[in-house]
């Protein structure tokens, strides 16, 4: 979706502003945040694509004025609701009313070293031979779906070269909607900083992008 | 809080919003039987005490030293980055980019904040928040120089936009005059930023 996330080339955001000798964490209630976030993805109920979704379709208002951990506990608080873990009436009122939907599991500390060594893999066989290799011409498609993708506006309608095939992945534009995950090849892809940004342009600058197969077409 | 006192029954309308909002929900769930507050507590405990960036300085000083090793690193990262036991979440598919006298990387993810948790910890606000985001792919010397760091015009800069499930992690250019220095004394000049691509490593003192 053309939602909030997709800030390659914005402007008007301001300075980095870096801050020195930063805290991991700014606040107690950053660490919860955490914690129960991934405490929760543990349930099974959904995957990280949903997630990602779930984030980027905030209000684009309030996406901007929320922190990066604030996105993630709106996010998660509608990934719970939408799942039959929480009645939106529990959130607003604090109580616990409705008998929550069965997850998969429930994260015991005892595991947590194990499950966030071993992570979530997503790369997955391929069916088909790939339809690319490292050299090729290829011109990134030019679509504006509704729903989750992971081709960024910048990078769309674009010919560059792929540099290296990645291998076969989930494709996230069905599996954040639970249409299946459909892996299909992935290409690391560059672009001159004049193809994409044109006039001005900064004439030693490449950008590259992890791009799915059916993002790409011969060029 | 103007307050200091310790006692332990709740005043929940001196919380700020987040702070309340956060405690409502993990009370609900733990209430539920649906999330294990030491859970929590474990995985707190592993970002600010055990996965962090000198996980990831420890890689770099190890391809500085050994050939092999960094030829390892370029082929499959996660492969060579795992032999240091450094593995799992946001770090399941590395990929290591080197810094020539040629080229400069920098790693972003303009989409969310993809970042390789493994060797680098979590990412710090900046590299999450839209100015970051929004600027690196356009104008990365714009952004490199509010860092302090000008490279020279005719360097090459090589932006990388994580937009799939791969982590990079800038293996930075070693610096002059530390001929036959440890893997240890290596590891102290290469910070976070110089990872992401937003330092050079640090120079010997």
């Amino acid at each position: 979706m053309n939602g909030p996330q997709d800030l390659g080339g914005q402007m008007g955001f301001g300075p980095i502003a870096p801050e020195r000798d930063e805290p991991i964490f700014h606040a107690g209630w950053e660490k919860r945040a955490l914690g129960v976030t991934l405490a929760c993805g543990a349930f099974g109920a959904w995957n990280i694509d949903e997630s990602r979704h779930a984030r980027e379709s905030l209000h684009p208002a309030d996406y901007y004025a929320s922190s990066y951990y604030e996105i993630w506990i709106k996010a998660l608080e509608k990934l719970l609701v939408r799942h039959g873990f929480l009645a939106g009436t529990e959130l607003q009122e604090g109580t616990v009313s409705v008998p929550p939907a069965a997850p998969k599991r429930v994260l015991k500390a005892a595991e947590v070293a194990a499950v966030l060594a071993k992570g979530g893999p997503c790369d997955r066989e391929v069916a088909s031979a790939a339809r690319f290799t490292a050299g090729d011409r290829v011109r990134t498609r030019n679509f504006h779906p509704v729903g989750h993708t992971r081709l960024p506006r910048y990078a769309r309608g674009k010919a560059g070269v792929v540099e290296a095939v990645r291998g076969g992945f989930v494709f996230p534009d069905t599996n954040a909607h639970g249409h299946g995950e459909n892996p299909e090849w992935v290409y690391t892809v560059v672009f001159d900083g004049t193809e994409i940004w044109g006039e001005g342009a900064d004439p030693r600058l490449t950008v590259s992008i992890d791009a799915w197969e059916s993002y790409l077409e011969p060029a | 809080m103007a307050h200091d006192h310790d006692h332990d029954h709740h005043h929940d309308n001196d919380l700020n919003p987040m702070t309340a909002r956060v405690k409502a929900l993990e009370t609900i769930l733990v209430r539920k039987g649906l999330v294990d507050p030491a859970a929590i507590d474990a995985i707190v405990d592993t970002y600010e005490n055990k996965v962090g960036p000198r996980n990831g300085a420890r890689v770099v000083a190890k391809a500085w030293t050994d050939e092999t090793y960094a030829d390892w690193l370029r082929r499959d990262a996660t492969a060579a980055i795992a032999s240091l036991g450094y593995t799992g979440r946001q770090g399941e598919h590395m990929q290591a980019v080197f810094n020539t006298p040629e080229t400069h990387n920098l790693v972003v993810c303009t989409l969310c904040s993809c970042y390789p948790w493994s060797v680098l910890g979590l990412p710090p606000v900046w590299y999450k928040a839209p100015p970051y985001r929004s600027r690196v792919v356009i104008d990365p010397r714009g952004v490199l120089a509010e860092f302090g760091l000008t490279l020279p015009a005719d360097k090459a800069i090589r932006v990388w936009d994580s937009t799939a499930e791969m982590r990079y992690i800038v293996v930075p250019e070693r610096p002059e005059g530390t001929r036959g220095w440890s893997e240890e004394e290596l590891a102290a000049l290469i910070s976070r930023d110089s990872m992401i691509g937003t330092a050079l490593a640090g120079q010997p003192a």
